[in-house]
């Protein structure tokens, strides 16, 4: 190996330590070390999210398959209010939870 | 000097082997400092691996033929373009390519959901790391690039039909449609190790998914095109196995762009969704394994490969290691509705789905039993065009139906009245134009002429849509025809960019039904001043020419166009002999009159020493519609891919409201 390749090896080398080093070079004595992670009430109001925003969504495209005629109007009648209780059960469920997160 | 790209190969492997085992125990013991540190880990590794690749490309720049790798292709009167793409010709630099962009990829998906998706980066790190060690031990043990020699004067070449523009871009993008597969499949594999049974993965993944399919898209088209000019049969895509091992994970992501939609809109098909990714990516692997380990030559040249086995025992691993996960994790993946009609739009989606699979999976049968057989009972067999033709029109024909009936069938269900509605137009058109068509005598190939009518009926379902959407936008907001358009587009980019796409797909099916079902081919030995007629041209033989090139002696035939009594110019055909590498190629002459998207396609098959030339001339309709379906399939995919303001308002929304730890 050259001398040349062997300094700039040991830059790169010394250089990756230093970065996979830095969260503890950054903060050696931490208050707290443990990953904060969504517990089952977390995870409980993310899926009562996504149903509310999958309602909406679906809300959303039936109005535009409405509106562009490709839902007659008995069909869509028959369709909105199902769709519009899903998303009011949601967001429901979502106001009344208990706590809000972990 | 091949000392610092092999140290800092090495560098790579200790920083992958450390994400893996750091990440994977940051993730378990719920560390924090200790995930941080693996995802810097992953991050550095792309560092070194661009200085070994700069080591490298720095090394084919300056032909320095102490690297073995270089010696082998390159040369020193190659000009510098092709020089530094020979970066990915050989086996060692492909692979530096994939390690190089799987940590390009790993280090974006790192560094944008770090904070937007932390919980679930914690998770992807090993996963994205266990990739990276695979590639990188293979670069450091088995397979490297930086293996050195006393350098010899000069290098063995490129081969002759590497040396093409094309070339230089297509393995690029195959490789940025392969190695960013692995960025949904870590992310899903991320969400199942952690327990999760929310779509974050999906969020957080969407627009790297689209990102790679749409890189394998336009990478496959280059590669035809460079097929069409360089390889010099008179066509663009032969069923190889090479070609094949592009196609099948592009569909197996078709079909996952498809059905993930369903996950989104109605909370289904969760594990088929999960096994798709895991097909996808499994695929890419395996079309990396079949052009790199040797194993399309012959299954002995496989067996002596340095890399087949090593790449055969992580394809399984994945695999077993993947099915495993999804198969104990059944019970999170379970969905709560169900499909309400089998006419609905998720009804179709499913149905393409079925389509897309069986398609990759009989293509995949395909490429792998002449491999099997070879290998089981020691015969080749060879798996042509017409087992691929078949299951093509079987599956594809309905596959392009179901792109016309899918936009306009309503989510749910769908009634016989809202159907009839919505059908009469397309319908209309599309029967229109199959009995012009059959009046214009293209009744000569029945699956031709039903490719052109569902074209139509496809095309039709699109422009009613468009025609829709916008009218229904102006009447809600007013406002101009055009900017009711852009704001259609702008607020539903993935409904309107994706039937860009499908318009693409439609020209892409016009362009092959035109050029192989329709085409004229006329073959004649002709000397100097003598004639030849094919599909409406007159073609007249006029001298044989002979020029230097850079790296290449030049022989052309030239041949005066005629169409009717107009004189359209000339048209050169003829060989390249090159000097170096000691080989001989075709050079085809490509005549493109782009009003009506046909060519003239001209292969002089044998020249000989009296002047006289073998010529075999092929007029191709509509072929040039296959490149306009790429310049389409690119614009869609800008259309899907742009970042849309609303959608991530509502997604931060989504998540502020569940309280999901968001920023650190």
């Amino acid at each position: 190996m050259t001398a040349l390749a062997l300094v700039l090896a040991a830059l790169v080398a010394v250089t990756c330590v230093v970065a996979v080093a830095l969260p503890y070079l950054r903060e050696p004595e931490p208050d707290d070390d443990t990953l904060v992670e969504p517990g089952e009430e977390g995870r409980r109001r993310l899926g009562l999210a996504e149903a509310r925003d999958r309602a909406l969504a679906a809300l959303k495209e039936l109005e535009l398959d409405h509106r562009t005629g490709k839902i007659a109007d008995e069909d869509y009648r028959s369709l909105v209010g199902p769709l519009r209780r899903e998303a009011a059960e949601a967001l429901k469920a979502l106001e009344s939870g208990p706590g809000r997160g972990d | 000097m091949p000392e610092l790209g092999r140290a800092a190969l090495v560098v790579t492997l200790g920083l992958a082997l450390y994400a893996l085992v750091a990440g994977a125990a940051a993730a378990r013991s719920r560390r924090r400092r200790l995930a941080a540190s693996a995802q810097n880990a992953l991050l550095a590794a792309f560092g070194s691996t661009a200085v070994a690749a700069a080591v490298l490309l720095a090394a084919f720049a300056r032909d320095d033929f102490s690297f073995v790798t270089v010696m082998e292709s390159s040369s020193r009167d190659l000009p510098l373009g092709y020089a530094l793409s020979a970066f990915w010709g050989g086996q060692a630099g492909s692979l530096l390519l994939w390690l190089l962009l799987l940590t390009a990829y790993g280090a974006a998906a790192i560094l944008l959901n770090r904070r937007r998706a932390r919980d679930l980066v914690v998770w992807v790190v090993p996963v994205l790391a266990a990739v990276a060690v695979f590639f990188s031990l293979l670069l450091v043990a088995v397979a490297s690039p930086f293996q050195s020699q006393p350098a010899p004067a000069d290098g063995f070449g490129l081969n002759p039909s590497l040396q093409n523009p094309y070339m230089m871009a297509h393995p690029p993008f195959l490789y940025l449609g392969y190695v960013g597969l692995t960025v949904p499949f870590a992310f899903a594999m991320g969400a199942l190790l952690a327990g999760r049974s929310d779509e974050r993965w999906i969020v957080a993944t969407r627009r790297w998914t689209l990102f790679a399919w749409a890189c394998l898209g336009i990478g496959q088209l280059l590669g035809a095109h460079w097929a069409y000019e360089e390889v010099g049969w008179g066509g663009y895509f032969a069923w190889d196995p090479v070609e094949n091992a592009a196609l099948m994970p592009w569909l197996a992501a078709t079909a996952f762009l498809h059905s993930v939609m369903i996950q989104e809109k109605r909370g289904m098909l969760k594990v088929w969704n999960v096994l798709l990714v895991v097909l996808a990516f499994g695929l890419s692997l395996f079309g990396t394994f079949l052009t790199r380990s040797g194993i399309l030559n012959s299954i002995h040249s496989f067996t002596e490969s340095s890399i087949g086995p090593w790449f055969l025992g992580f394809i399984a691993l994945v695999c077993a290691f993947s099915l495993t996960l999804v198969f104990s994790r059944l019970p999170l993946l379970r969905a709560r509705t169900k499909l309400e009609s089998l006419v609905s739009r998720e009804a179709t989606f499913l149905y393409n789905n079925l389509l897309l699979v069986a398609l990759t999976l009989t293509i995949l049968w395909g490429v792998v039993w002449p491999i099997l057989s070879e290998a089981v009972r020691g015969e080749s067999v060879v798996v042509g065009p017409p087992y691929y033709n078949f299951f093509l029109r079987a599956f594809g024909l309905p596959l392009l139906l179901l792109m016309g009936i899918g936009p306009l069938v309503a989510w749910r269900r769908a009634s016989l009245r809202g159907l009839l509605k919505t059908f009469a137009w397309p319908a209309g058109t599309a029967l229109l134009a199959g009995a012009i068509l059959l009046v214009l005598g293209a009744g000569s190939s029945v699956p031709g002429l039903v490719a052109y009518t569902f074209s139509a009926f496809v095309l039709a379902s699109i422009a009613l849509e468009f025609a829709r959407g916008t009218r229904a936008r102006r009447a809600l907001a007013g406002g101009t025809w055009p900017r009711a358009f852009s704001d259609l587009v702008a607020r539903n980019r993935r409904r309107y960019g994706g039937y860009v796409v499908h318009a693409a797909i439609v020209l892409l099916a016009i362009g092959i039904a035109g050029s192989s079902a329709y085409d004229t081919v006329t073959e004649a030995k002709l000397r100097p001043g003598q004639e030849l007629a094919v599909g409406g041209y007159t073609l007249r033989y006029t001298r044989l020419t002979e020029r230097p090139a850079a790296n290449a002696t030049e022989v052309r035939a030239v041949l005066e166009v005629r169409r009717g009594g107009d004189r359209l110019g000339t048209v050169e055909a003829g060989k390249n002999a090159y000097t170096v590498e000691q080989q001989v190629s075709n050079e085809v002459g490509i005549r493109s009159d782009f009003l009506r998207g046909e060519d003239l396609f001209v292969i002089a098959e044998q020249v000989e020493p009296d002047g006289s030339v073998y010529f075999r001339v092929f007029v191709k309709p509509l072929v040039n519609l296959i490149w306009l379906a790429g310049i389409v399939f690119v614009l869609g995919s800008l259309v899907t891919l742009w970042p849309d303001a609303r959608e991530e308002r509502r997604l931060a929304l989504r998540y502020d409201d569940a309280r999901v730890p968001a920023s650190e």
